[in-house]
Formats: C-alpha cells, sequence, structure tokens
C-alpha cells in the first residue's frame, strides 16, 4: 500500500543517496510539528484547555479558533493538548509490538523446528484476525483504560512484526555464511545480533513507522468508543467521542480532534511510504515525461506530405493493385529521443511472404507493431506513408476492418495468452466481436482450425486454460485463430523462436501452408536467416535501425549479398546448421 | 486426515477445499480457547473484579457460580465448549437474556454493514482504480497521476470514525438528509456503511491501479489490443481477471479488518449491532455476553478470510494447485 509503488518509474543507474524522498520529506515535517505540539501545547495551552469558563459553546472566534466546549474550555486548545497523551500511549504501544514481536520473531530460531512451525503457523492465523477483535479481547480482560488499552492495541500489532522477522531472517539463518559460521561454533546469538538484525534494520523501521499510524488510529478508535483513555484525562479519541455526543448542538466540535487524528496518522504513514520508496531502487530517480505510443504522420513539407497521402490513398483504395503494405520513412523515436528505426521504405505485395531480419534490438518488432497502428508504449512513431493490409494507418481506420485484415502471431506463447481466461472464449475473441459470429459457430470454427493444423483433442483443448497446454500447442492455436478470420495481413513476429527446434519445422511448415490457403500476405520477423530463406519469397535485412539490404530468396538461396552484416548472418545462420 | 486429503488430489477443487475447511476448524479452535480465556486470565480472583469492587462475599460467590469457576479448569472448558454446541453460553448478568439470542438479534446489522462496506469498497476501488491506471498509462495525464497518489494516500489515512464523525455533521446535521444513528430504515444504513467504505476504497483502489498499471505492460494485453476491441472491453474482460488475484491478495487484510471497523463505527452511529454490544458488555463487566459476541466476531472474522480465499481460487484457478508440484 505505498506509495512509491505506485510510480511507474524507468529504472535509473544512479542512486541518488542524499536526497530526501518528498514523500518522506512530507511525512517528517507533519510528524514533527505534531511531536512539537505535543511536548509544548500542554505547557502553553493547559489553562485555557482545562479550566472551566462562562463563556459556553462559544463559536468560531479570533479568541476561540474553534469555538468552546460546554464548560467553556477552548476547544483549540484541547485539540493540542490531547497530542501528548496520545503520542505517549501510541509510542507505548509501538514498543510493546517491535519489542515482543522482535524478540518472539528471533527466539523461534532457537526452538526445535517443529516448535517453530508450529509459531509460525499459529501466528499466520493471528495476523490474518482484525487487529481491534485482539485488542478488544484484551480489554475486556484488563478493564478499560489509558494503559491497557495501549497494552492491548500493542499486543495486537506483535504478530505482524513477527511475521517480518521470521521471514527477514529465515534466509539470513539458511544462507551459507551462516552455516559456515554455526560450523565454526560462532554461537547464535552473535549470528543474530551480526548478521540477522542489521539486515533487517531497514524494512523494521518501515513497518514501525507504518504501524505507528495503525496504532494511533486504533488507540483512538478505542477511546472513541470508552474503552481507553477515561475522563478528566482526554486524547484525540475521547475529544472526538464528546464531540459527537454534541454533535447537534456544536457539529464544529469535530474538526479540532478529527484534523488531529488524520494529521498524526498521515505524518507517520508518509514518513513509512517515503522510508519504502527510497528503499526501493525502481521508484527512485525520474520517471518520463513524454505522453508516448503514437503514431502520426511525418512532418514533411506540407506538398511533399500531400502527395504522399496521395499514393497511400491510392494503394489503399485501388483494388486492382496489388500492394497489401506499404511503407514510406517509418521513424520510431525512444522517449528519450533516440531513433530506433530511421526511416525506412518497404512493401509487400499480395500472397508474398517477405522476411524481416535482423539481431535483437535493430527494431524489427517495433517496425511490425507500428505498422499494425500498436505503436508501444515508451516509443512515438511517424510515417510518410503507412499502409497496411489495403487501410491507410495515417488516418482513423475502423476496429473491425483491422481485427479482421490484420492478425498477429508473437513471439512468445506462453505471455501472449491471457491466463485468466480459457483458450475459446479469447481465441474467437475476433469472429464474435468483429464478424458477428455466433459463440456455437465460432467455436465450431476454431475446431476446424484447430484440427487444421493437427492439435490433438481440440474440442477439449479449446475449453482449456493456456497453462494447460505446451508452447508448442499454443502457438498453433495462437496461428489457427489468426485464421479464424481469414486475415489479408498476417503479421508473424518471431512465431517459433521460442519453441522446440524438433517443434519449429513443424509449426512453420503448418503456418506456411495455412496462410497460403489464405491468399494471405504475410510478413515474416525473425532473427534466424536460416528460417527466412526456406519460408519467404524476399527477405529484408534490418540493421540499427535502417533496412541494409532487400535480397530476393533467389539471391539468398545462391549466396550473393553483399552488406558485411548479411554475411555475418549467413555464416551464422550456415554455422547453426553445420551443427 | 492427511490420507483423505490426498486421495481426494485428483480434483483440485476438493482438494483446496478441504484443506480450507481444515483451516477453518484450527482457527475455530483456537478462536474457542481464548475466548474461553478471557474470563481466567483476568488478574487476580475474576469473580471479585468481576462482581466489582463494592460487591458483597455473596455476590462473589453467586458471579463464581454462575461463571462455572468454582469448577476445575477441565471441567469449565468442557461446559463451556458443549454450550457452544448446544446453543448454550449462558445469560447475561445485566438483562439475564440468553447470549445467543443477544447475539441473533445483534449480528444482522453488524454483517449488513461490514458486507456492505466490503462490497462498495471493493467495486468503488475497482472502478476508481483501473479508471486512474487507464488514464495514467505510459505516463499520460502525469497530472492525475500526482493528485491520485497524495490525495488517495491522504483519504485513506481518515479512520473510519473520523469519516463516520464528519459525515454525521455533514449528511445529517447540517444538511438533514439521513438519519444520524440508529438502524429504523434503509436510508440509516447509508451512511455507517459509507463510513466503513470510504477509507478503504482509497486504500484498495491504490492496489488495483498500481496492479492494472502492471497488467497492463503484459504481452497477453498487447494481444488483446491486437484483436481491436474497445478499451472498455479490454480492461473488463482482459485485464480485470488478471488483477483480480494480486487484488485480492493484498486487500484481503484490509477486508477483515473492516470488521474491527464496524465495532467503531457502531459506536459513531448507535448502531444496534455487536460492536456496541460487546463495548457495552466489557464496561459493565458482563462476560457471557463478552464471551459470545467475541466468538461471534472471530468466526464472522475466519469466515471472511475463507471466503476471500475461495473467490481468490476462483478467479486465478493456478493458485489452487499451489503448492503442489507444477506441472
Amino acid at each position: 500500500m505505498t506509495m512509491a509503488n505506485e510510480a511507474q518509474a524507468a529504472p535509473t543507474q544512479k542512486k541518488q543517496k542524499r536526497r530526501l524522498h518528498p514523500i518522506l520529506l512530507a511525512g517528517l515535517i507533519i510528524m514533527t510539528v505534531v511531536v512539537l505540539i505535543g511536548i509544548f501545547a500542554p505547557m502553553w495551552f493547559s489553562e485555557s484547555a482545562n479550566v472551566q469558563s462562562n463563556d459556553r459553546r462559544m463559536p468560531i472566534s479570533a479568541d476561540h479558533p474553534l469555538g468552546t466546549d460546554e464548560f467553556g474550555r477552548d476547544l483549540f486548545s484541547r485539540a493540542l493538548v490531547a497530542t501528548r497523551l496520545t503520542l505517549l500511549l501510541t509510542v507505548a504501544a509501538s514498543a510493546i509490538s517491535v519489542v515482543i514481536g522482535v524478540t518472539i520473531g528471533t527466539l523461534v530460531w532457537f526452538m526445535p523446528p517443529r516448535v517453530r512451525q508450529l509459531i509460525v503457523g499459529a501466528n499466520s492465523v493471528a495476523v490474518a484476525f482484525p487487529n481491534l477483535v485482539i485488542a478488544l479481547i484484551i480489554a475486556a480482560i484488563l478493564g478499560p483504560g489509558a494503559w491497557t488499552a495501549a497494552f492491548a492495541v500493542g499486543i495486537a500489532s506483535v504478530p505482524a512484526f513477527v511475521r517480518l522477522t521470521v521471514n527477514m531472517s529465515s534466509p539470513i539463518m539458511a544462507r551459507d555464511y551462516v552455516t559456515t559460521a554455526h560450523l565454526l561454533r560462532v554461537s547464535k546469538y552473535k549470528l543474530i545480533g551480526r548478521h540477522v538484525l542489521p539486515n533487517m534494520a531497514e524494512p523494521l523501521l518501515i513497518l514501525t513507522a507504518s504501524n505507528f499510524a495503525v496504532t494511533l488510529v486504533e488507540l483512538s478508535g478505542l477511546s472513541f468508543i470508552g474503552l481507553g483513555v477515561q475522563s478528566p484525562d482526554y486524547d484525540y479519541g475521547l475529544l472526538l467521542s464528546d464531540a459527537l455526543t454534541m454533535i447537534y448542538a456544536q457539529p464544529t466540535q469535530v474538526i479540532g480532534p478529527a484534523v488531529m487524528i488524520v494529521l498524526a496518522g498521515l505524518g507517520a504513514m508518509l514518513i513509512g511510504d517515503g522510508l519504502a520508496a527510497s528503499s526501493n531502487p525502481r521508484t527512485r530517480g525520474q520517471r518520463r515525461a513524454m505522453r508516448t505510443g503514437t503514431l502520426r504522420p511525418a512532418p514533411a513539407a506540407a506538398n511533399e506530405q500531400a502527395k504522399e497521402q496521395e499514393a497511400a490513398r491510392e494503394a489503399a483504395e485501388d483494388p486492382e493493385d496489388e500492394i497489401d503494405v506499404r511503407v514510406r520513412d517509418l521513424r520510431v523515436t525512444a522517449a528519450n529521443g533516440t531513433e530506433l528505426v530511421k526511416g525506412i521504405d518497404f512493401d509487400v505485395r499480395r500472397r508474398e511472404i517477405v522476411g524481416l531480419v535482423g539481431e535483437s534490438g535493430s527494431g524489427k518488432s517495433l517496425t511490425a507493431m507500428t505498422l499494425c497502428g500498436l505503436t508501444p508504449e515508451g516509443v512515438t512513431a511517424t510515417a510518410g506513408t503507412l499502409v497496411a493490409a489495403g487501410h491507410n494507418m495515417l488516418e482513423p481506420v475502423s476496429s473491425r476492418e483491422l481485427a479482421q485484415d490484420i492478425a498477429l502471431v508473437y513471439q512468445d506463447p506462453m505471455s501472449t495468452f491471457n491466463p485468466a481466461l480459457k483458450l475459446n472464449t479469447q481465441l474467437t475473441e475476433v469472429a464474435r466481436t468483429h464478424l458477428g459470429m455466433r459463440p456455437s459457430r465460432a467455436r465450431r470454427k476454431l475446431i476446424e482450425r484447430f484440427e487444421q493444423l493437427k492439435i490433438t483433442s481440440p474440442e477439449h483443448r479449446i475449453g482449456q486454460h493456456p497453462h494447460e497446454l505446451s508452447g508448442g500447442m499454443l502457438q498453433r492455436a495462437m496461428i489457427a485463430s489468426s485464421l479464424l478470420a481469414e486475415a489479408k495481413l498476417i503479421v508473424a513476429d518471431e512465431p517459433t523462436t521460442a519453441l522446440d527446434v524438433t517443434v519449429q519445422a513443424e509449426v512453420l511448415r503448418q503456418f506456411v501452408s495455412a496462410t497460403q490457403e489464405l491468399d494471405a500476405s504475410v510478413l515474416f520477423i525473425s532473427h534466424d536467416l536460416g528460417v527466412v530463406e526456406a519460408l519467404c519469397d524476399r527477405v529484408l535485412v534490418m540493421y540499427r535501425g535502417e533496412i541494409v539490404e532487400e535480397l530476393t530468396a533467389e539471391q539468398l538461396g545462391s549466396r550473393r549479398v553483399e552488406h558485411p552484416y548479411t554475411r555475418k548472418l549467413l555464416d551464422a545462420a550456415e554455422y547453426v546448421e553445420a551443427l | 486426515m492427511v490420507e483423505k486429503l490426498q486421495g481426494l488430489k485428483g480434483s483440485p477443487w476438493l482438494y483446496f477445499l478441504s484443506q480450507k475447511l481444515l483451516e477453518l476448524i484450527v482457527a475455530f479452535v483456537v478462536l474457542v480457547a481464548i475466548t474461553f480465556l478471557i474470563v481466567l486470565l483476568i488478574p487476580g480472583d475474576p469473580a471479585r473484579v468481576i462482581a466489582g469492587p463494592d460487591a458483597s462475599q455473596e455476590h462473589i460467590e453467586f458471579t463464581r457460580q454462575r461463571l462455572d469457576l468454582d469448577l476445575p479448569v477441565w471441567q469449565q472448558f468442557w461446559n463451556y465448549l458443549s454450550g457452544i454446541f448446544t446453543g448454550d453460553l449462558g445469560q447475561s448478568f445485566r438483562t439475564n437474556e440468553e447470549v445467543w439470542n443477544i447475539v441473533a438479534i445483534r449480528l444482522p446489522f453488524t454483517v449488513t454493514i461490514a458486507l456492505g462496506a466490503i462490497v462498495v469498497a471493493f467495486i468503488g476501488a475497482i472502478i476508481l482504480g483501473m479508471t486512474v491506471a487507464g488514464l495514467t498509462r505510459g505516463n499520460r495525464n502525469r497530472w492525475l497521476d500526482v493528485t491520485f497518489s497524495w490525495a488517495s494516500a491522504t483519504l485513506q489515512a481518515f479512520p473510519t470514525y473520523v469519516y463516520g464523525a464528519i459525515l454525521v455533521a455533514i449528511f445529517a446535521v447540517a444538511l438533514g438528509w439521513l438519519p444520524a444513528g440508529g438502524a429504523s430504515n434503509v436510508q440509516s444504513y447509508i451512511l455507517p456503511i459509507a463510513a466503513l467504505s470510504f477509507g478503504a476504497v482509497f486504500s484498495v483502489a491504490r492496489i488495483v491501479r498500481r496492479e492494472t498499471a502492471n497488467v497492463l505492460e503484459m504481452d497477453y494485453m498487447r494481444t488483446a489490443r491486437g484483436w481491436r476491441i474497445s478499451r472498455l472491453k479490454q480492461y473488463v474482460k482482459y485485464a480485470l481477471p488478471n488483477l483480480m488475484a494480486s487484488t485480492l491478495t493484498l486487500s484481503g487484510l484490509i477486508f477483515a479488518n473492516m470488521i474491527g471497523g464496524a465495532v467503531v463505527i457502531e459506536s459513531v452511529f448507535a448502531w444496534p449491532g455487536l460492536g456496541n454490544g460487546v463495548v457495552g458488555a466489557i464496561l459493565d463487566r458482563d462476560y457471557p455476553v463478552i464471551r459470545g459476541i467475541i466468538l461471534t466476531i472471530g468466526v464472522f472474522a475466519i469466515m471472511t478470510n475463507t471466503m476471500i480465499d475461495i473467490v481468490l481460487a476462483a478467479f486465478d484457478p493456478r493458485t489452487l494447485t499451489a503448492g503442489k508440484a507444477f506441472s
């Protein structure tokens, strides 16, 4: 529940040790103010807070910032003076939780494993039990009162500290150097003092700060319901309870204690969150500030742009034109300004299988995703012309047409399926949503496609969850679903890389025969020139965001390549084959 | 028992449920033992303390007898245990009413506001958290990101009873729209449930927002985007089930603590539930009532935890097999 974990931050290399995290700073400021109030308010305001006067139930005024109560006591002073007792009780309760919790959590290591397991098990039951109920039980045993309430609330938080101590110390106690130390007959006391406790100082501090906030709220709650501080003493909780009985006569009486409880609780909580945030490297440092994931027309000279748009429209509208994909001057830029794809051009004609080859990070996947109108977060894209499956992607295209005409097959089948849903539910999504198929018909069609791709017992498979299938089965299933909508363009991003070598060839063969049956064009992305050579009509070699060479299958087959990078890729492929 | 459980391994649900049942039984046994000990752990002579400082010797002995304190401990425990199962927890010292009767009358009031608040908090948090996560994805709307982080951190720090007091001051006293207390009609449920769920909405929404942000970066969400389905469908059908499990795990404690919160909030609204009942009983040293109500609240808390675990398993079937060999 920490604030820090909310932040989706880019990892940074440099540690920022010296600067306080803003959340921690805010918490420390608030807490300092509250503590100062706790120290000085009883010295300065106790007379106006405690001595009865004839100025009863005065409204808010300059003399009485929050008015007075039914005995003529200043409510502002009372709220401030109550701080001391509230803080003292909270500190006492927290001390009880920390000391007892850490002691038990440490002592379990001196007990036989079975006893330890029993205690840890019982503790996990206790952690899940509402704190307030535990506090009520203790209050019932000891009777109502300020210090019994502090004791009760303190005990109620013990399980949380036991759990933290056990969790933090168990990896340390099992680590090699501790085993070594044990063999060297270093006593367990020394072990814990030297290795365990220093290691858990930081998480302990974080939990203590967050728990301080919880304790303060619970203690005030016990006083509020009459089981804590008893009149004539008063803390925040008792003041709030007094205010509630007078709510019709003087609703403003609520303000003082309510503000103080929230302030003190918030201060402690922010300190805990701030500490957690500064200890978590993921959230340290600055965040990206640019809006990303966008695709815009290239900012070219106006007339030139118009011309490009015209060309795109022609390609999109003319049914005779055999162009399925046309890319001109596509640039993809990372949020930090690095150009990842540097103005590439290429076409894919109908029924053509074009390979896009390059090493990881060469920009192949970015190109493919942007082409499909799915520019990833973290980058922005511009293009002079971008046509996919006959649609001008720089203008709005209906999602129905896009879903129907462009199918995607991704790299890792284990992560591209939604783990919470059955195959049938996800794989017939396009057919049902965009093609208006009835669920039963979509299901039947999917079973047919599964059979076509040689997936065993398809009726059973479609009712399974992804984690019940092997990677090869899942990838076949994904391909099957791309065939379901009878797409015009299939973009396959390393569809077989995550698969076994023996399965790879089989899946590829099925993939090709299926796409040929559909008359679809294919953009096939791979880092493996060997695979691409066997499959594609034409190959584009990408290197550092640029297309460095374009080859026909024939050229590639006879090894007539020019660019040294392509040569290297070829050598690598041959080397692998030779193995 | 263990052999029996292993025999059920063929069906993950049966195995899971029987394991939950076992946990439930253990927790219940612990609870019974603790409530039994409430009286015995009273420092000094329990009978004397319970009867009060001015009680006559005769009254002290009478109290001792009523609580079985004159019997050996094992006998006391047996009487207590058999009492629980035969529906006899004794009578209230103050009103001589049957304790089960008191519990039966008060329980529905507490359950309604606690469950109502859990449902309201959960739905509210999911809508709020997913909306914020969607609007701030990929660093869109930075202002909303910052505002939400600080506002939710502040608003979740408000204790339920402070929300209660503020809500009463505004809606009952200043505006006069809703009753300030009691449970006389349907409207009187609104403020207690609102007070109880408000803080939880924000703390759970923070979890939902963080989990949604994680899920949105997953490959399978890219797959769903590739199917060009509406953003609402992407979020509700494809993202929601995947963030449910972690959200429930992380917010389970918040919901379990709602029962504790209900005890306090009843005091704000003079609610005729178990919370006010137990507080009154503690102040009156009415130990049969204390035992009965704490036992009931405890069972309710245990049941809530178990229910959360079961819902969790329904959303994420993988948790069913957790702990077993993963194939």
